[in-house]
């Protein structure tokens, strides 16, 4: 790993805590109308993951999308205008956090009815590969989602027509409130649920970028190479609340002393160590990034706040699109 | 060239293979499309001239299925999905509802979602309570969804291949009894504009308004309460939505008559929908209170001694009209077409 890397991955990193931490603390003034799902403790993964796809490579995502649009280098005003309703968000406000877009980008989708943006993404590989642009998908989803029927469906179907999918699983161990113990039999086991679909399956630490990153570039590499699917499953913990910007380990769902377990292996605080422990490393850039990130945040929520709503003639179109002839 | 009879199946195929002839985007999806009967022969025998890449045979996984068509339409693909009943299309409901409906509207115009997705109604040989429903409400009431319902080989043809054309998700509802019933079809491909109804029988003292197999019903009470003096006008809707009220109201304005005819339940049903459209829009010219006439409110038996009475046909709709009219019109019912379960008697069964 080279330290240029590293400031890559940093510098991705701060940017996502950066802007939901942002959004936490501007929530309070309830101008973000709409649930936001923040991934504050998750920011490995996605910077992991799309430093291993192709700007032309697409991405399909959940309900806790924020991350995995930001690090396509996805439009950061477009996304906080969607949080606030404005007319300059991605789906003009008509989609709110949970549905997230960029068609430059190639954050295809977003879509929060768990379990439902696999199957989707997995059509997103279906028409790529018809396609033949040698274009893949990264379909996020929770450790949830792998509990719904149609993530075996999907699975069946990618490894039957040898998609390039690669479906990578955010493991966070809640679902909502509930516990992966709860939900799942204890002898449960994804790498043998892949195996039994012929995919091909990788597992590790999200919380680490260094190795999320080689896991990521492994899974990517045997895509290219045997040209099927593969999935990933990372391993990585939720700081905040399911919904909503605010903390809740006093409700007593979590495990005592398990959110500072996983505060103690911050994947951005870790990543920061191994940046320092580079002899090249400079402390004045790295100040220099975390102004120019606060600086582009700052301006996308006085954007978002200036910009104006939606007019009221918006609200009956594009429920249809136009045919054309 | 000039029209043949072909049947309402065959007008599907041929909508079908024209289309993927002239779009190589066009695909087939479902599980059976390349089986030997081949889709109660409506995808017969384009696996052997597309090919798998284009006819996709499919796991027995609807919502998983659905979510793939629709994820490919995202990126060019036009897929046509099938499902041999309606009644499997709950387990693709979510997808159709919150996913196909929703794209355009929830990208603000940015992604559209261009699926065709063809649902069989089923209906007799003793199909029973999970075959034999006809669902549409539940799709009509949903915006961003299209919904048709042809009744003849020619809208069959035309309708479908608009819907495939058409950069919306359509809902297609074709009745098993329907497949096997014959009419002129151009052999040209062309599109008929999807959301306006049909005129099939003019007449003046009342309106009729129904789809899909119904029409059939319809037409034949029609006929026999001309020969009694009573002037009929059926309305085909063809599509369910977008809705054309217009041709409706203005046969209401000629008649001041209403008796609309669902093919499933009229509890919450098209008709119902019609009757409170013509409440609001059109109460003056109503004359009488309309009727909604449906399948009876139960699930649908198997035993025919009681799946008869559960179905509307040529005695209901006439009892309707008797009603509605102040008219007796007992007489025709001894004239009844005996509907027994099965479409027409070569059928023998089982679907």
């Amino acid at each position: 790993m080279t330290y240029e890397q590293m400031l890559h991955f940093y510098t991705e990193m701060a940017y996502i805590r950066a802007v939901e931490q942002k959004i936490a603390d501007e929530y309070k003034h309830q101008e973000m109308r709409c649930p936001v799902h923040l991934s504050i403790g998750q920011e490995a993964v996605p910077v992991a993951v799309s430093k291993c796809l192709k700007s032309s490579d697409h991405v399909v995502s959940a309900h806790r999308s924020h991350a995995h649009y930001l690090a396509k280098g996805a439009d950061l005003n477009a996304m906080i205008c969607e949080l606030f309703g404005k007319s300059d968000g991605c789906a003009a406000g008509k989609g709110g956090s949970m549905h997230l877009i960029d068609m430059e980008a190639n954050v295809t989708a977003a879509v929060p009815i768990v379990g439902s943006s696999i199957s989707i993404g997995t059509g997103v590989a279906f028409g790529l590969k018809k396609g033949g642009s040698g274009q893949k998908v990264a379909i996020y989803f929770g450790d949830g989602a792998t509990e719904e029927g149609v993530f075996a469906e999907s699975l069946d179907f990618a490894s039957l027509h040898n998609l390039p999918a690669l479906f990578v699983c955010e493991n966070n161990f809640y679902s909502v409130y509930t516990s992966i113990e709860q939900r799942q039999a204890s002898n449960r086991n994804l790498e043998k649920i892949c195996q039994g679909h012929g995919i091909k399956s990788f597992h590790g630490d999200g919380n680490n970028i260094v190795e999320a990153f080689e896991l990521a570039r492994n899974a990517v590499s045997y895509m290219e190479d045997t040209g099927k699917a593969a999935l990933l499953e990372f391993t990585t913990y939720r700081w905040l609340e399911h919904c909503g910007p605010n903390w809740d380990d006093h409700l007593g769902y979590r495990k005592a002393g398990e959110l500072k377990n996983w505060m103690d292996r911050c994947p951005l605080t870790h990543c920061l160590g191994m940046l320092c422990a580079f002899p090249e490393h400079d402390n004045g850039e790295l100040l220099r990034i975390d102004e120019k990130i606060s600086a582009k945040i700052s301006d996308s929520f006085k954007h978002a706040r200036k910009n104006p709503f939606p007019s009221s003639d918006e609200l009956f179109s594009d429920v249809y699109a136009e045919i054309q002839l | 060239m000039s029209s043949r009879e072909i049947t309402y199946g065959e007008a599907i195929l041929e909508a079908t293979r024209q289309m993927m002839l002239s779009d190589d985007r066009v695909m087939l999806m479902g599980l059976g499309v390349s089986d030997p009967g081949g889709i109660f022969g409506t995808t017969k025998g384009l696996f052997d001239e597309f090919g798998p890449d284009r006819v996709v045979e499919t796991p027995t996984a609807e919502s998983g299925v659905m979510g793939i068509a629709i994820g490919s339409s995202l990126v060019g693909m036009k897929p046509i999905v099938t499902h041999q009943r309606v009644e499997f299309s709950l387990l693709s409901y979510e997808q159709i509802v919150n996913q196909a409906a929703k794209w355009n509207y929830m990208t603000a115009g940015k992604k559209y979602v261009q699926i065709v997705v063809r649902l069989i109604i089923g209906r007799g040989w003793g199909q029973g309570p999970q075959h034999s429903q006809s669902l549409e409400p539940i799709f009509a009431h949903v915006p961003g969804l299209k919904v048709i319902a042809p009744s003849s080989p020619s809208d069959a043809k035309g309708l479908l291949a608009a819907a495939i054309n058409d950069p919306n998700p359509v809902v297609m509802l074709e009745h098993r009894w329907l497949h096997q019933t014959y009419g002129e079809v151009s052999p040209d491909l062309y599109q008929q504009e999807i959301g306006r109804s049909k005129i099939v029988h003019v007449g003046t003292d009342i309106t009729i308004v129904t789809y899909s197999y119904m029409v059939i019903e319809a037409l034949r009470a029609a006929r026999e309460l001309a020969n009694v003096g009573v002037s009929a006008e059926v309305i085909d809707l063809t599509s369910l939505r977008p809705l054309d009220f217009d041709t409706i109201e203005k046969s209401i304005g000629k008649t001041g008559t209403l008796l609309t005819i669902d093919n499933g339940w009229s509890t919450y049903g098209i008709g119902a929908e019609i009757v409170a459209r013509a409440a609001s829009d059109c109460f003056d010219a109503l004359k009488k209170p309309p009727i909604r006439l449906g399948v009876a409110d139960v699930p649908i038996p198997s035993t025919r001694a009681l799946a008869n009475l559960v179905y509307p046909g040529f005695n209901s709709i006439v009892d309707s009209v008797s009603s509605i009219l102040g008219r007796d019109l007992s007489r025709l019912k001894q004239k009844s077409i005996c509907v027994e379960d099965v479409p027409d008697k070569s059928f023998t069964g089982p679907f």
